[in-house]
């Protein structure tokens, strides 16, 4: 896993670009992601307990290994670690300035 | 993280978004990603992609294509003279610089710089920038002291847009209205901010009252950032029609100080609007504080001095940011005292071509004078190279000023120190009559002593038709000094 690496998930329609990389397997829906782009073999849907969905423009972080990743295609899979489910960053909304 | 990924991600979620508007012009998202790539392909093994030239798509897409290049972007000030812009090319070479085509003739000849030109269907898998990558080499407006060539890394511009922006949340009707130059700080960073958000930015050539008007309510503006000196002159505009601007939502303000009777003004003409001050520097990649829409109406509907002063003060730090003032023996300077302003935070740099001026500590000394209230409300009083020392007393110009601008026979003003052989420096002032009004150097000198020491009551009051700015409304102090050493 590499920072700005595209990654899809083969169990929905879930891609995420790494923000901050670590050196972990990035899961969605309880499948390992594949690199986005390469034809990898869909892998049903996302297992149960995994199914909580992703959203796009969100950033989802793995607090253990630090790895950052943002949803810029959103899917029905949750992203996980181990089976440990990433959570969902919140960003601290300004008024715009400029 | 770098800069072109932010485009990239934009791009690929939804290309036909339209991203920028100049004129008759509109390009998308998909479109300006593919600029971004032919221009990286013109910009060849050049180290650094300049730009020459006003707002247009290409100054936007090459900001991307120096970044697909993993070269820094550096924006040139094209209303410099040739004589200036060839000696700013020289510290920053060798480059390839794009120049628009009023500005191509002025790219100096020598073997160091080179022409940049868009290489159709071009596209090159450069080495991908790091955060620690420079993105952005930035001339400061040098309004005390010749411009600095600043360094932006991506790693003070790119956590920003991450942590303050929602991906792609931008509504299908946002358009921001873009004035400010393409070498201006507030130009980069509303690029960096409005393409994460998928906004559309509507760019202005150059800044006119009747023009931004007329390209706010035709292009259905949606926010806007304007500099002190053009928000006066568009209320004028505003006012004299009585049409409004129904679809601007966000005005923000900012580059220099702002009197608070002109954002009372605004506040009276156009009460739905949402207003922001913010204050920020070219070294630390913009905003630092801000004054918020909730703060302006707290302090507009407050009966409580210290509130109601807020209007006057550029907000409370950004939650990343830390801001301290300290004394002149480096001291942290408890609120309500006035001292230098230092500020810490990732989007910091405060690091020059040349030298660094961050501490190890992270603490950038930002030369600016304030003092921060009980509740964290950061007021400015100026550059601190303006202080007037009068008798071994420090005046800031700014109190003087405040205090002129608000009798109702000045439009503007400006308080400088001269050299003086009793006090060492004694306080002079410039200023420059309201519509209709006829300032009276006896009867100000009296109106500035009712409020303030008879120490800052200027010794001379110069009435004059206008005052020197430069291009983005910053006070030319030192045309001021030069003007009265001539004059002595």
């Amino acid at each position: 896993m590499k920072t700005g690496m595209r990654l899809a998930s083969v169990t929905c329609a879930t891609e995420v670009m790494v923000v901050r990389a670590a050196d972990v397997a990035l899961e969605c829906g309880g499948a390992p992601m594949v690199e986005a782009g390469t034809d990898a073999a869909p892998a049903g849907a996302p297992a149960s307990g995994l199914d909580a969905g992703t959203e796009l423009g969100k950033r989802y972080v793995h607090a253990a290994s630090g790895v950052q990743v943002l949803c810029v295609k959103p899917g029905a899979g949750t992203l996980s670690v181990a089976g440990e489910p990433l959570e969902l960053v919140a960003s601290k909304q300004l008024p715009s300035s400029d | 993280m770098n800069l072109i990924m932010l485009l990239d991600m934009v791009a690929q979620a939804d290309p036909d978004r339209i991203a920028v508007t100049t004129g008759d012009r509109s390009v998308s998202y998909g479109e300006l990603l593919a600029m971004a790539h032919e221009l990286a392909a013109g910009i060849g093994s050049a180290p650094v992609a300049a730009y020459l030239g006003e707002n247009s798509p290409e100054a936007v897409a090459l900001l991307f294509g120096a970044s697909v290049a993993g070269v820094p972007y550096a924006p040139i000030n094209y209303r410099w003279t040739d004589a200036q812009i060839a000696e700013a090319l020289d510290r920053i070479a060798p480059l390839a610089v794009l120049a628009d085509a009023g500005c191509a003739s002025r790219v100096p000849d020598n073997d160091a710089v080179r022409h940049l030109t868009q290489v159709p269907g071009g596209s090159v898998d450069g080495a991908v920038p790091d955060e620690e990558s420079p993105a952005v080499l930035l001339f400061t407006s040098g309004t005390t002291s010749a411009p600095k060539a600043a360094v932006l890394r991506n790693r003070h511009l790119v956590p920003y847009v991450l942590e303050t922006i929602d991906f792609l949340n931008a509504d299908p009707d946002e358009a921001i209205l873009v004035s400010v130059p393409p070498y201006h700080i507030a130009a980069v960073s509303s690029v960096l901010t409005s393409v994460y958000s998928g906004r559309r930015m509507v760019q202005l050539i150059t800044f006119d009252p009747d023009e931004w008007v007329r390209t706010v309510r035709s292009e259905r503006v949606t926010q806007a950032m304007v500099v002190p000196t053009m928000l006066n002159r568009i209320l004028d505009v505003v006012e004299a029609d009585g049409l409004g601007l129904p679809h601007l939502r966000h005005l923000s303000y900012g580059g220099g100080r702002m009197p608070a009777q002109v954002v009372e003004r605004a506040m009276a003409l156009l009460p739905d609007l949402n207003l922001v001050n913010a204050y920020g520097l070219t070294e630390t990649s913009s905003t630092i504080t801000l004054l918020s829409p909730d703060d302006h109406r707290t302090a507009a509907a407050s009966e409580d001095p210290a509130v109601r002063a807020r209007l006057g003060s550029v907000g409370k730090a950004l939650p990343s940011v830390e801001i301290e003032v300290r004394g002149p023996d480096g001291v942290v300077l408890p609120s309500g005292v006035a001292g230098e302003i230092f500020v810490r935070g990732d989007q910091v740099s405060g690091e020059y071509l040349s030298h660094t001026a961050t501490e190890e500590s992270g603490w950038y000394p930002t030369r600016d004078r304030g003092h921060l209230d009980a509740d964290g409300f950061l007021f400015l009083d100026g550059r601190a190279d303006d202080v007037i020392v009068r008798g071994g007393e420090n005046l800031s110009p700014a109190e003087i000023e405040d205090r002129l601008a608000a009798h109702a026979s000045v439009a503007e003003c400006a308080v400088i120190g001269v050299p003086d052989a009793e006090w060492g420096e004694r306080v002079e002032a410039f200023v420059v009559p309201a519509e209709g009004g006829a300032p009276d150097p006896e009867v100000l000198r009296g109106w500035v002593r009712e409020a303030l020491r008879s120490t800052k009551v200027p010794a001379a009051i110069h009435v004059v038709d206008e005052l020197p700015y430069n291009e983005t409304g910053k006070l030319l102090r030192r045309e001021l000094r030069a003007r009265l050493a001539v004059t002595a």
